[in-house]
């Protein structure tokens, strides 16, 4: 993942948080950031972003606590089926 | 009984279809619209498949499964063959003043019709009926799936019976209920409607922003969300005509909705479901 792609992240968390400046290790669910209706707000927009789908187990706190959990989830998604250039 | 009707496919008839059908119940869901319908479709399906997310660790039914029971129409006689009727209109008394003859003579005695509103009296849309003892509050809660509680209303007619089977009905949908007797609003709106109005006129006059006024109350109080993300996810319209009917009911000047509630609606900012009220939603339909 780039810098632009996770700076874009950390926009859109910052967006829904009271424009607050969040730390990419943050937990934004455990700091209560933000609530956990936040997090299908997040999943839809990672999602339609960055054309990867959350399904299934994938659809795990696990996946979205942080701005870097996002950025790895989205690489580790992208290593196993590349996008088409 | 395993058919449900469910008049409106606004916010709350989606979520209460939702709860109906994932519990395996075939659900009649019935709306004026077409659109409304459609929308209610993408995101019962949407919700369902979020389930896991939100509530991990117990099974949950797959997303076509649960949009497969609910049978979508704009056909309000198709209610003919529910058990029992729960009924999420406007929150407006000419609206649920026209329905509920409508439905009374359309559904079998013994059905019961379960108001879901957020401040009309029960005993007042009972009254529309031949049926008042058969006529219960049930108010759930935003989003129905995710709530474990509902607030039941005893009209002053409602019987034991009807109050045993809507409480058995809650309970086989994995809802717990709290029966409270019948009064505008409540008691979870009483007080909440207030809140909510108080936190607008503390907006308008500038003593805080949307963001502080809600971490104050979340970081002070440890509620789970402030009174302004309260009101984005109720709905500001649904907001402003429940502090209207409280006001209308109760003659109380307190309950006197602030302008600034009444503009963003006029300018429709309704909150979560248009992307934007107190503060900015992604729309995700």
């Amino acid at each position: 993942m780039n810098d632009a792609e996770r700076t874009s992240i950390r926009e859109f968390i910052s967006r829904h948080a009271g424009d607050a400046a969040i730390d990419d290790e943050e937990d934004l669910f455990a700091t209560g950031r933000v609530n956990s209706l936040f997090a299908v707000q997040l999943v839809m927009w990672v999602e339609r972003t960055f054309g990867t789908p959350i399904e299934g187990a994938d659809l795990d706190f696990a996946n979205i606590r942080s701005v870097s959990a996002i950025a790895a989830f989205i690489d580790r998604k992208n290593a196993a089926v590349p996008r088409s250039a | 009984m395993k058919r449900v009707g469910v008049v409106g496919a606004g916010t709350m008839g989606i979520g209460v279809s939702e709860v109906f059908a994932a519990r395996a119940y075939d659900v009649v869901l019935v709306d004026v619209a077409d659109r409304a319908l459609e929308r209610a479709r993408s995101e019962i399906a949407r919700n369902a498949r979020m389930m896991p997310l939100l509530r991990p660790g117990i099974p949950h039914p797959e997303p076509d499964e649960v949009v497969g029971r609910v049978r979508f129409t704009t056909d309000l006689t198709e209610l003919k063959t529910a058990g029992y009727v729960v009924e999420n209109v406007t929150e407006r008394w000419e609206t649920k003043r026209d329905l509920y003859p409508r439905l009374d003579e359309l559904c079998p005695d013994g059905v019961v019709f379960g108001v879901n509103t957020s401040a009309i009296p029960i005993t007042r849309v009972a009254a529309l009926t031949h049926r008042p003892g058969a006529v219960v509050g049930t108010h759930f809660m935003n989003p129905a799936p995710l709530k474990p509680t509902v607030e039941v209303i005893r009209g002053f007619h409602t019987s034991d019976d009807t109050v045993a089977r809507t409480t058995g009905l809650l309970a086989s949908a994995g809802k717990d209920a709290v029966v409270v007797r019948d009064s505008p609003g409540f008691v979870t709106n009483r007080v909440m409607m207030l809140t909510v109005n108080e936190a607008v006129f503390l907006l308008h006059e500038g003593v805080a922003t949307a963001g502080d006024i809600d971490r104050l109350f979340r970081e002070c109080f440890g509620h789970s969300m402030g009174p302004l993300a309260t009101a984005d996810l109720i709905g500001l319209d649904t907001v402003l005509l429940s502090l209207e009917v409280l006001y209308d009911n109760l003659n109380e000047p307190k309950y006197r909705p602030c302008t600034l509630l009444r503009q963003m609606v006029d300018a429709g900012l309704l909150g979560r479901k248009t992307g934007r009220g107190f503060h900015p939603y992604e729309t995700t339909t």
